[in-house]
């Protein structure tokens, strides 16, 4: 790590990515990441990369899949709408196990939505990011030095595991600027071998495919069993999330990505008024840090979760606690941004004794 | 260290809004403060109003987001109207009287009014009364050392663009230097 500077959510992470070995960027300009796309455009060249902007968000993924199908780090990055362009391809690249990082720096939605920062892409991100059986890893960065971080560990698992991984930002983390210490560079050929690519093999071995289709039927299901057991190691191994001030809590706030910082800054001032109240911060979204949850049902009298949606993640919250604890939901949406004093109200009120299901549209919660 | 400041800039698309928030929270940053710098972004980058939040602070930095000012930079008088209200008690706004003009006061917070688009007409700086305003922050909180404020601007103006470092840092002196004067 270097020194520390300062740079938009979006260049860190274009930075950050360069420096874990991607070489290939596909994409299309949609508010707020195109600082992501742009910062590619002067950077990788002089890598010695490519930096393509293509004719769609289509054709952009379909680019993705065959650099991934010769075993290059690749990727590509879009906001809300472009992502639904890019579904089919995501989906193709789960059936022919191909990694690759797919950025959505989210705004708001249906349709073309808004520009404002939003959060409503949960459900597609770790439930239906494409037709079929199949998932994909999301991390959810909360700070300009995750969207370094995160950036290697997206190429790092999506390479271990085969699969693609999405990293699920927002509008804010993508424009905010904060100091970041950027990773070392790694050098593209120094990374673990690929035996599965498609890179020529002048007939010393069988020929390797990348393809999804799979018409006899009982092959299919063989290669999606396969997978799945894939999708239970990472289930096993890669659950994620930050804890803060957990430790004598009993109100719990469940929030990730810019919600988790303005959760942050509620819980600081509760805690000035004597409610002991913590932080869980999912990393991974999928997989959801089931551990982490479950680990703290025994002890935690209300949760609280907030998001910039009508309200998705809460879902995953509540299948953990399954009824053991009121789950109490707070949120704004379409580019709404809570303040943390809504926040601090919202957890008075449950240290009150009082249950909150509120997504409050034209008045704030006073 | 200097306190924890929340600080808002407001003003036209073109006035160097954005700007003088990376000088202030570069500045931060060189103080090995935690900061953070979040803009409007959108239809104000093309000709609406622009607006800039910056936090300086000893501690991570939780919403980015500035909602209650401590202190409020106001460019134009539709910035001050937007703002104003939302300005701490016992905070500081600073407003460029030459684009303000006359506004409505309140009487719980410090006013510095300061004419800067006509102090940078008149002192051969034209386009740095954000900067000037800085400098009267500067002024008015101490939220960095003048010498971080010279490095931030150091690293903030283009490399392509040096030659601009020393009017810059002649425009910061000018707001620090600037002394009362009726809103």
């Amino acid at each position: 790590m270097g020194e520390k500077v300062l740079m938009k959510g979006n260049e860190a992470l274009a930075e950050a990515a360069i420096r874990a070995g991607c070489r290939f960027f596909f994409g299309y300009p949609i508010t707020p990441q195109t600082e992501l796309a742009a910062y590619m455009a002067k950077r990788m060249p002089r890598e010695g990369g490519v930096y393509l902007q293509a004719e769609s968000e289509v054709a952009a993924i379909n680019m993705v899949y065959g650099a991934s199908a010769a075993g290059a780090r690749v990727m590509t990055s879009s906001s809300s709408p472009g992502i639904s362009l890019k579904q089919e391809g995501i989906s193709y690249m789960i059936g022919a196990d191909l990694p690759g990082l797919i950025v959505n720096v989210q705004r708001g939605g249906p349709g073309l939505g808004g520009i404002q920062p939003s959060q409503a892409d949960y459900w597609q991100a770790t439930r239906a990011v494409g037709h079929g059986d199949g998932h994909i890893i999301v991390l959810a960065p909360s700070t300009v030095q995750e969207m370094a971080d995160l950036a290697a560990l997206a190429f790092d698992l999506g390479d271990r595991y085969r699969t693609p991984v999405m990293i699920l930002a927002d509008g804010l983390l993508g424009q905010m600027m904060e100091p970041v210490a950027l990773p070392e560079p790694t050098d593209p050929a120094a990374l673990p071998a690929k035996p599965w690519a498609l890179t020529g093999h002048h007939n010393e071995r069988t020929h390797n495919i990348a393809n999804s289709l799979q018409l006899v039927a009982q092959n299919l299901e063989d290669t999606i069993i396969e997978r799945w057991e894939r999708y239970r190691a990472i289930e096993a191994a890669e659950q994620r999330a930050e804890t803060y001030l957990t430790e004598d809590a009993e109100i719990l706030v469940v929030a990730y990505g810019a919600v988790a910082r303005i959760a942050r800054s509620a819980i600081n001032k509760a805690r000035g008024e004597g409610i002991k109240v913590g932080l869980i911060r999912p990393i991974t979204l999928w997989p959801f840090p089931k551990a982490i949850i479950e680990a703290s049902v025994a002890t935690t009298k209300a949760y609280l979760v907030s998001e910039f949606s009508m309200g998705q993640m809460v879902d995953d919250v509540r299948l953990v606690v399954n009824g053991r604890a009121p789950v109490n939901f707070f949120s704004h949406t379409g580019g709404v941004v809570q303040t943390p004093e809504e926040l601090f109200v919202a957890l008075r009120r449950i240290a009150d004794g009082g249950q909150i299901d509120l997504v409050p549209f034209q008045s704030k919660l006073k | 260290m200097s306190k924890n400041l929340n600080i808002m800039l407001a003003g036209f698309g073109g006035q160097g809004i954005l700007f003088a928030g990376k000088i202030i929270a570069q500045a931060g940053m060189i103080d090995g403060r935690e900061i953070s710098w979040l803009p409007s972004y959108g239809p104000e980058m093309r000709g609406g109003t622009a607006n800039c939040s910056v936090c300086l602070s000893d501690e991570p930095i939780g919403s980015p987001l500035v909602t209650a000012p401590d202190a409020l930079i106001a460019m134009n008088l539709p910035s001050y109207e937007r703002f104003i209200a939302d300005v701490v008690p016992g905070g500081v706004v600073i407003v460029d009287s030459t684009m303000v003009g006359t506004c409505t006061m309140r009487g719980d917070i410090e006013y510095y009014t300061v004419p800067a688009t006509q102090l940078a007409e008149d002192n051969g700086l034209k386009g740095l009364a954000n900067v000037i305003l800085v400098g009267k922050l500067l002024a008015a909180t101490g939220f960095a050392t003048r010498e971080s404020c010279e490095k931030a601007i150091d690293k903030s103006v283009p490399a392509k663009h040096a030659d601009l470092a020393e009017p810059n840092k002649r425009a910061l002196a000018i707001g620090q230097a600037w002394t009362a004067s009726e809103c």
